[in-house]
């Protein structure tokens, strides 16, 4: 198993000015091979316009487990949704 | 605005590309870190966003000011949420500067000389309570009319982070205008400092626009190159036009008596603010521009030793990590 290629993470950017999103991955031997394959296997209908392709042992990933800990003290922040404000109507949108 | 004045950069590129990168942005295309654009279209934005990244971080200094002295913890939950986003927006800003070849010190340290400004109106104090209701629904309601149309600015990076931005700054607003209607409908003390507030703020939000088109040079090339988007008249207008209903439900009156509804331009006709205290404080000469400087430099100083240590602490890691592999 030595010699397997590395897996690589795939990201489109489906049109201009939007941001790049992933879409999956695939193995190749470097990240030029790596757009090449992405190219074949992710845009063959002409889903982007730009490829970013990321060796999947550079991404950092937070633990599913920390969920709790990570997400829930925002749920007590309601203010930080403009809906938790009453603005009369009378003076238009905010 | 949160970018005032920012002077267009001449461009001495090959006309050929001149033209082609000149109609993908008329085309409505977003321009990309990578892609080929004039050194011009590069050095102005560097300016631009990094004067908007280091207003977002300026302006944590005056409603700072208020968090260990907001009236009730609700309000001072509220004003730390608040104070927290400016940061982030702060932070998405100066990472799209980033994708334009400068670096985060870089710019920071430009910041800290004064090579670089932030907007002006933080450089006004906030003396009271009611002032921090007065900059959430004033300071952050004309941010708000620069940075909706920027959503649609030619520099892709520029263009995402002013969307989350927009999407966050809507409860800066709210939150700014309810903490002042609590106040313009209390006490007669307590309406009387909200208009105090008015009366302060009003001229220098106004400035946050910029000079009248009529002295501002710098606006053709930007508007172009889609990085600036309206002109600094119609974006004051737009506000006016939209805060005089506002005060007029609190029961307060916009300091400028000649303010009157035009008919026939379906706008209010206003007092233009004093441009020379524009310019004074510009110049490093309103009330709090040594303040914020110093308190700015402070920061970085007094971080210095957080950010060497984690560097320190993170390569030490990852030494380890490789003698171990």
């Amino acid at each position: 198993m030595k010699n397997e290629w590395p897996l690589w993470e795939i990201f489109i950017r489906g049109q201009h000015g939007m941001s790049h999103r992933h879409v999956g991955s695939l193995h190749a031997p470097d990240a030029e091979m790596a757009i090449k394959n992405a190219r074949d296997v992710y845009t063959r209908r002409n889903e982007g316009v730009s490829i970013w392709v990321v060796e999947a042992n550079h991404i950092a990933a937070s633990s599913p487990s920390d969920k709790g800990p990570l997400y829930e003290p925002s749920e007590s922040k309601v203010y930080r949704h403009p809906t938790f404000f009453d603005i009369p109507e009378e003076v238009g949108a905010m | 605005m949160y970018a005032q004045m920012i002077k267009s950069e001449a461009t001495q590129d090959d006309p050929e590309k001149l033209a082609a990168f000149q109609a993908r942005i008329d085309a409505g295309e977003k321009i990309e870190p990578k892609d080929w654009m004039p050194e011009g279209y590069r050095k102005t934005l560097i300016r631009q966003i990094g004067q908007h990244a280091h207003s977002e971080i300026v302006g944590q200094l005056p409603e700072g000011n208020w968090i260990t002295r907001a009236p009730t913890l609700e309000r001072k939950a509220i004003l730390l949420a608040k104070v927290q986003d400016e940061a982030g927006h702060g932070l998405y800003l100066y990472c799209a500067a980033e994708t334009l070849g400068v670096s985060r010190d870089e710019i920071t340290e430009m910041l800290l000389d004064g090579r670089m400004k932030y907007s002006s109106i933080f450089n006004y104090p906030t003396l009271n309570w009611a002032d921090i209701g007065a900059v959430g629904w004033l300071v952050d309601g004309a941010a708000i009319m620069n940075q909706v149309p920027l959503q649609r600015t030619s520099f892709g990076p520029y263009s995402r982070a002013m969307i989350r931005i927009c999407k966050e700054e809507s409860f800066h607003q709210r939150q700014g205008y309810d903490a002042i209607r609590q106040m313009a409908e209390g006490t007669p003390e307590q309406k009387k400092m909200a208009q105090d507030a008015l009366n302060r703020l009003w001229y220098p939000s106004l400035m946050m626009f910029g000079p009248s088109d009529k002295d501002s040079v710098h606006s053709a090339q930007s508007m172009a190159w889609k990085i600036k988007m309206n002109t600094n008249d119609e974006l004051r207008q737009k506000f006016v036009d939209q805060t005089v209903p506002q005060a007029e439900y609190l029961g307060l009156t916009i300091p400028d008596p000649d303010l009157k509804w035009n008919d026939e331009r379906g706008h209010y006709d206003y007092t233009d603010p004093d441009w020379s205290e524009f310019f004074d404080v510009i110049k490093g000469n309103g009330p709090c521009n040594v303040d914020r400087l110093a308190a700015r430099n402070k920061a970085w100083d007094d971080g210095a030793w957080v950010r060497d240590g984690l560097l320190a602490h993170a390569k030490k890691k990852a030494a380890r990590q490789h003698a171990a592999e």
